[in-house]
């Protein structure tokens, strides 16, 4: 392995972190969506089948897992505005620290709501409904 | 001129491990001898470049909503089935917007993975079939949901 140069923008910290999640969120998506043309793919088959499939999304484990699919997604489009606004706006590269952190507060803004209508139903059935 | 495995390198252009303090990145406008002996013409990689920008401004807004209709809103999946489904797939509207979606992040997916292999695959077969496979897998799944869109019938039993 040749040695890295030195002085780029991607080397350590934010810069570095935020494109090493980006390349790790961006292939899981591309494997999810592989699962998901073929799961959708079913309602060609028979009704019944889609919903059996369509079932198993439903329950707690597969749901708490759809809170990290989702997750993963938002983050990359959240980022990919970041990446863009770096490469077209220009104060983005002075900026890119700090637009690290705004798109992660707006993570965590989103996701904090999202997340809990995402499991409300799980949530309900482990620790049974308020109603 | 030196002489990698890449072919035939224009001095300068690489970085020299040990002088850190004088690196050179070259203007992109600067044209230079490409490392791959001109083997390529074209200018694919910019406008790959540009599509994963153009693809993503789009899919930001296709694949967030359809998140949020889908996983959050009305019961989040709880509410899906084949009949949600062909409610949704009733309008022209929906079966479009899922089509555009299905091309634009397949192919804005398939492009980001070919510059994953040509990053981490250093040797030539490898390269070579782990792209191969990656680009039969997605003409099969663009031609299997492009076809289920278009054939989808609510009336199947
Ligand atoms: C939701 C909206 C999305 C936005 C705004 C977005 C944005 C971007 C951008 C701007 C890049 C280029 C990064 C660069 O050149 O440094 C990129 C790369 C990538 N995207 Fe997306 N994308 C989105 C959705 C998706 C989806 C749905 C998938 C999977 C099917 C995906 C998979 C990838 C992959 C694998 C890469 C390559 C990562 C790398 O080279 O490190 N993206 N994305």
């Amino acid at each position: 392995m040749p040695k890295a140069p030195a002085g780029t923008l991607y080397r350590g910290r934010e810069g570095m972190w935020s494109w090493v999640a980006h390349r790790v969120t961006g292939v899981l998506i591309f494997f999810f969506l592989f699962a998901h043309v073929l799961d959708t793919a079913l309602v060609r088959v028979s009704p019944d089948s889609y919903n059996r499939v369509i079932d198993t999304y439903k329950t707690p484990f597969v749901n708490l897992m759809e809170v990290g699919l989702v997750g993963a997604v938002l983050y990359h489009a959240l980022n990919g505005v970041r990446v863009m606004l770096i490469d077209f706006w220009s104060k983005g590269v002075r900026y890119q620290r700090e637009m690290t952190w705004a798109i992660l507060t707006v993570f965590v803004l989103v996701m904090a709501p999202g997340a809990y209508f995402m499991t409300k139903h799980t949530l309900e059935a482990i620790f049974g409904s308020a109603s | 001129m030196t002489t990698s495995s890449l072919g035939t390198v224009t001095e300068g252009s690489i970085a020299q491990p040990d002088q850190h303090d004088n690196l050179v990145i070259e203007a992109p406008r600067n044209r230079r001898k490409r490392p791959s002996g001109n083997r390529s013409k074209t200018n694919f990689e910019m406008y790959a470049w540009i599509f994963m920008r153009m693809s993503g401004l789009l899919l930001f807004v296709l694949v967030l909503w359809h998140l949020l209709i889908m996983t959050v809103l009305d019961g989040g999946v709880q509410k899906v089935n084949f009949a949600f489904v062909a409610g949704r797939w009733s309008s022209p509207f929906w079966r479009t917007w899922d089509l555009a979606q299905l091309w634009l992040a397949q192919l804005h997916g398939t492009n980001g993975l070919r510059v994953i292999i040509n990053d981490y695959a250093e040797r030539d077969g490898t390269r070579f079939w782990l792209k191969m496979l990656l680009y039969m897998s997605s003409f099969l799944v663009l031609l299997l949901g492009t076809l289920v869109i278009f054939t989808f019938d609510p009336n199947l039993t």
